[in-house]
């Protein structure tokens, strides 16, 4: 049937409202319902503003104060401190590095205690799972504070806080992936008389290790950009010169500190980024043996 | 003997590769070792600092582990926690933080999102204006924030709620632009030609095809936020992680292990109850 839009007058509209009226509008429950949702959410938000002590003079002043910070981070400058700067970046770079390497270095092994396939008493692996989950849980951040007051202020605090958390990431992703192996290849070297340790070497660590890498370099990226923030907190890079000019009010230097971090982390983003599309490549094309036409009689 | 020369030629080939494969394996060492170099002298990295300082880290997280004994259990959890009445509302701080961070940040991404998507606006600078915005406020770490609204509002759990605020908008607009982007542009058309102008070609043909993916999006930031939340207390910005950090610095060792341990078990069973919640949006949208 086919109808004509001018064909349709306004009583046959009222008509189809009056048949279908859900399909014109929401019903009135669930109107009220909506409106609750929403009066529920408001009356949430102004008892936080209350409780976070958000008074209208407060909200005024800060607002003001605001404005003038933001206006004296433009233009960003480096004042005479760009090598400091420069330093204090690569610093924190170089913690990122550090604590990533030291972190994979110590959850290889951890990560096969992890994985079913390799240790599968429930017993021993559940309690080793769980303290993975315990490193993962704390915040480097927090992990930082802690080895600031272990060991000093400086670098070096930010390296072991990085890895602390890292060790419990890597051992969980690690474990995942070996657990994800197939199996023909380990059921081969074992068939050919291999005891576990060449099990895991010829026929589990060939198959995860592209993963592994990937995951290390992924990490690399995102622990960049928490070291950049360790020092606010003491633990030395460029978050310690950050927290530094945000208290001396040097605002042209914060914003010439806020610009180099956003560079510095999208740059290492790219890099890291062309390295594991590249990793992840060649790993399917390299041969694992000569290829047939390698050895045919020229 | 055609069988003899062809295992010369495979050992051959297989000698050829082998030596390929040492030499890039000695690049890459040597690669590595530069670069490790480097990164050892620009952070102060040596072996003797680590090796004094791992017994000191050892020593003083033995001295964040309570005291129990076997006969005295419920009392010695008692001085542990004795000051977990205080500490459970600052942990409830922290979560409104949180929660009004992912309100607040879910608002400002609806708002931002569908201007900073390329399908949706026809004016390349707008759009860009908008993308680069979100991309901006995105990349600057809520820590940083903080401590710039620390000093413009005040030491308290306000600052760090505007803190998280800015980084939430910045994450959450990029992530709904990217998944507006994605969307079938058919119903889009469908409407416009139904006479609907921009407006209500975003309510009608964008948002119904986006919802389900942007409530799991607020919902993983909001978990994000929680672990944010209890971390920007540490630079004043109000909660948990403010008395945490006194903790750290006044050495009240036995106190720092009870806060960590309930900020790791709170953080655990939201993340649980986060993912129940989305695999019931996920389960229910599958079964459409």
């Amino acid at each position: 049937m086919s109808v004509h839009a001018s064909a349709i007058d306004p009583s046959q509209i009222a008509a189809l409202r009056a048949a279908h009226p859900r399909a014109f509008s929401k019903s009135a429950a669930e109107r009220a319902l909506l409106i609750a949702a929403a009066a529920g959410v408001l009356a949430f938000v102004v008892f936080c503003l209350i409780r976070f002590d958000a008074t209208p003079a407060r909200i005024i002043n800060g607002m003001e104060r605001f404005g003038k910070i933001a206006s004296a981070l433009i233009p960003p400058s480096p004042g005479d401190a760009f090598w400091d700067l420069t330093r204090a970046m690569l610093e924190s770079i170089g913690m990122a590095f550090l604590g990533t390497l030291i972190a994979a270095i110590i959850a290889l092994p951890l990560g096969f205690l992890g994985a079913r396939n390799v240790l599968p008493i429930r017993l021993i692996r559940f309690p080793i799972r769980r303290s993975f989950d315990f490193l993962r849980g704390v915040d480097s951040l927090v992990w930082a504070l802690v080895y600031v007051r272990a060991v000093g202020l400086g670098p070096l605090a930010g390296v072991l806080a990085i890895a602390t958390t890292d060790i419990g990431i890597f051992a969980k992703l690690f474990a995942e992936a070996i657990e994800n192996v197939e199996k023909k290849q380990v059921e081969g070297v074992k068939a050919a008389g291999g005891n576990a340790i060449k099990t895991m070497r010829f026929g589990i660590l060939p198959q995860v290790l592209p993963i592994m890498l990937s995951n290390v370099l992924y990490m690399f990226e995102s622990n960049t950009r928490s070291a950049t923030i360790l020092g606010i907190i003491g633990a030395g890079g460029i978050g310690f010169a950050l927290s530094d000019r945000i208290r001396a009010h040097q605002w042209d230097q914060v914003g010439f500190i806020i610009i180099m971090i956003i560079v510095v982390v999208a740059l290492i983003d790219f890099c890291s980024h062309l390295l594991r599309s590249w990793l992840i490549k060649s790993g399917l094309r390299r041969p694992l043996v000569p290829t047939p036409d390698a050895v045919k009689p020229s | 003997m055609t069988g003899n020369r062809q295992v010369m030629l495979f050992e051959e080939e297989l000698a050829r590769l082998r030596r390929r494969q040492r030499i890039q394996l000695f690049g890459f060492a040597l690669l590595f070792l530069v670069v490790f170099q480097f990164a050892a002298s620009f952070s102060n990295f040596t072996v003797e600092r680590l090796a004094a300082g791992l017994p000191r880290i050892g020593e003083y997280l033995g001295m964040t582990v309570p005291e129990i004994h076997a006969g005295t259990v419920t009392s010695d959890i008692r001085t542990w926690y004795y000051g977990f009445t205080k500490w459970l509302q600052l942990l409830g701080d922290t979560l409104l933080i949180a929660l009004m961070a992912t309100i607040f940040g879910v608002i400002g991404g609806l708002l931002l999102c569908f201007p900073a998507s390329r399908n949706l606006v026809r004016h390349f600078w707008l759009y860009f204006l908008f993308r680069r915005t979100a991309e901006i406020a995105r990349c600057v770490p809520e820590v940083v924030y903080a401590l710039i609204f620390v000093v413009a509002f005040g030491v308290g759990p306000f600052a760090g709620f505007l803190a998280l605020t800015a980084h939430t908008i910045g994450a959450l607009a990029k992530l709904f632009a990217e998944a507006n982007e994605n969307i079938d542009e058919r119903q889009l058309e469908g409407v416009r030609a139904a006479g609907g102008n921009w407006f209500e070609v975003i309510r009608f043909a964008a948002l119904p095809q986006v919802l389900p993916n942007f409530t799991t999006y607020s919902l993983w930031r909001l978990e994000l936020n929680i672990r944010s939340a209890a971390i920007v207390g540490f630079v004043g910005a109000g909660g948990i992680g403010q008395e945490l950090y006194q903790a750290i610095s006044l050495n009240y060792y036995e106190d720092v292990s009870a806060i960590v341990l309930m900020v790791v078990v709170t953080i655990t069973l939201i993340d649980l109850a986060c993912e129940k919640i989305r695999t019931g949006i996920i389960g229910k949208e599958a079964l459409q």
